[in-house]
């Protein structure tokens, strides 16, 4: 684990990547106490304030201070896409090991389904669930996992496959272990490695989904300091005070490039040959 | 590429929709909407309502339900809206029409362009190149389609004036008019596709670079030119035609988000209109033609890959 770790530091992207996230995780920790103002008092006077010493990144449409919203509302967005991302990727892992596990015309048969749902765009996905569930942050976080489950599946069942011709599955089978046994205890833990460096790059997917389903109006719902639903309501008031949507882009964008960093850094430290 | 895999390929993509109708009709299915007091608004009395449930069938279960959908779909009638009382399929298709010229758009745009960046940047890894779009890849699959767009739209059309904001003009009504106006969606919704297959292209043609073959074609002293274009180009392609056809999915949710910016009355924004108006027959035919677009876009790679690649053999 210090090996791995070393060894992504040694990376270029791999460490700018960790030092994103380490400003995040540090925002998601003591984001409120750190926050100069109330997240929701709401100030008419200074209404589309522009950046100032006072104001950092300016006020929104009430007033509020964009910069104290940012580190509050990192402990909603951060967290939440993690979990979500989580839940896809536990889900769709367990289901590709299983069939990569049984094999034949059952593999088979799990495959080509995986395959057909991938045909549902993951954004429809998202949408037609938060559709049915109703708008919100819960809801949004739960769509998304699910339609993250058929490409990790798929991305899992590649690596099990070759992990099943070895010796320890042959001999769990020997020994007379049930499939659920082998599935979880004995090949899971030996795929996880691959799995990490993908599901990295998809929190960052997956802040941007619950992003876009806030511009939508079925993500997060105000006065929420989402930085989704705060970057959809700058939009509405770019022409008033365009300083509004560079907090809320900036914190999503700083997001996604720390964790595409840290995938990009993991996947060289845990390759050492591949000199890409 | 002989008669037996094509009809097995088309069973897959029949089982793909199956699969797809199934899912679909069943999310839609549970949406906390009742069809008959849609229709009727909220005081309608208890027998028009009943009456109305008889007529749709809703008071049967949801498998008979399923079962007349299906049956319907299969014909062509997917039935009509229950927002505007128009059949459905008509207007769908139209809308697909104006989407597919943004999609198709987008898809041409990122092969002119991010095939050879990232052939370029393969080739002079660690140069300015090399970096430049590496950093902009990285820009590129950071920020969602509608922060992207809504930048694009301020700076091209608001400041410059160079474009029109937003809005659809038809092809046949003023071609130049219509491009004018297919500019900005087009920029917004290939930007993270035009990210992701230049990095792919990269890395495909580094690993070319440093394969065998290349090595004996320039040592038998082939030209760099020819080198490029006939040995590294033709075998770094294969896995990107793959990789191209599955992001059509995710070109397709782009889609969505930039209809909805860009106010383009496409399939996409069918899709929102009726989440928000609960009209459950537009938005259940829109998921299963968006979900056949990308079926079909695959099922054609798969094609491509049979042409262009004399070694996959199927049979």
């Amino acid at each position: 684990m210090t090996e791995i770790l070393r060894r992504l530091w040694r990376t270029l992207q791999g460490r700018l990547g960790l030092m994103l996230l380490l400003i995040i995780l540090l925002a998601c920790l003591f984001g409120p106490a750190l926050a100069p103002f109330d997240p929701e008092a709401i100030d008419f006077m200074g209404r589309y304030a522009a950046p100032s010493v006072r104001h950092w990144l300016g006020g929104d449409q009430l007033g509020r201070d964009v910069f104290s919203r940012l580190l509050w509302g990192a402990r909603t967005t951060v967290p939440l896409a993690l979990l979500a991302t989580l839940g896809g990727t536990i889900v769709g892992a367990v289901i590709g090991t299983a069939s990569a596990f049984w094999g034949g015309r059952v593999d088979e048969a799990i495959m080509r389904t995986v395959d057909a749902v991938m045909a549902i765009p993951g954004l429809l996905m998202a949408l037609l669930i938060v559709g049915t569930l109703g708008a919100g942050s819960g809801n949004a976080a739960l769509a998304v996992a699910i339609a993250f489950v058929p490409s990790m599946a798929r991305i899992t069942r590649s690596v099990a496959l070759s992990v099943r011709r070895l010796d320890y599955v042959g001999a769990a089978l020997a020994r007379g272990e049930g499939a659920g046994w082998i599935v979880l205890a004995e090949m899971l833990p030996n795929v996880i490695a691959p799995i990490v460096v993908e599901t990295t790059i998809r929190v960052a997917f997956a802040v941007m989904v619950f992003a876009t389903l806030s511009f939508l109006g079925l993500g997060a719902q105000p006065p929420a300091a989402d930085w989704g639903l705060m970057a959809a309501e700058a939009r509405r008031t770019l022409h008033q005070a365009p300083w509004t949507m560079i907090g809320p882009a900036g914190a999503i964008a700083l997001t996604a490039i720390g964790f595409n960093l840290l995938g990009d850094g993991l996947r060289d430290a845990l390759n050492p040959r591949d000199e890409r | 590429m002989s008669f037996g895999w094509l009809l097995r390929r088309l069973g897959l993509v029949f089982y793909t929709m199956l699969v797809v109708s199934v899912i679909v009709f069943g999310i839609t299915q549970v949406l906390p909407a009742d069809a008959a007091t849609t229709l009727l608004g909220e005081n309608a009395t208890a027998e028009a309502l009943a009456a109305v449930r008889a007529r749709l069938g809703l008071d049967q279960s949801a498998v008979i339900q399923y079962w007349h959908w299906l049956s319907g779909v299969l014909t062509g009638d997917f039935g009509t809206s229950m927002r505007t009382g128009q059949p459905v399929a008509p207007v769908l298709m139209l809308a697909l029409g104006r989407s597919l010229l943004v999609a198709v758009c987008a898809l041409l745009l990122v092969v002119v362009l991010a095939v050879p960046l990232g052939v370029v940047a393969a080739l002079r890894r660690g140069g300015a190149i090399d970096l430049g779009a590496g950093l902009l890849s990285y820009l590129g699959v950071s920020l969602p389609e509608f922060v992207t767009g809504t930048l694009l739209l301020m700076l091209l059309a608001d400041w410059l004036g160079w474009l029109p904001a937003t809005g659809y003009v038809a092809l046949s009504d003023d071609p130049v008019d219509a491009a004018r106006h297919l500019v900005l969606p087009v920029l917004t919704v290939s930007l993270v596709l035009m990210a992701h297959i230049s990095r792919m292209v990269r890395s495909e043609t580094v690993d070319v670079l440093h394969s065998d073959y290349i090595r004996a074609a320039r040592l038998k002293g082939v030209p760099p030119g020819r080198v490029v274009i006939g040995h590294v180009l033709r075998n770094a392609m294969l896995p990107v035609v793959t990789v191209l056809a599955l992001d059509v999915g995710y070109l397709l949710g782009g889609i969505i988000v930039v209809e909805e910016i860009f106010a383009i009355p496409g399939i996409g924004r069918a899709v929102i209109t009726s989440i928000t108006s609960r009209d459950l027959p537009t938005l259940q035919a829109a998921a299963l033609i968006m979900a056949a677009t990308y079926a079909l876009a695959n099922l054609l790679a798969d094609m491509a890959l049979g042409v262009l690649d004399p070694r996959i053999r199927y049979d």
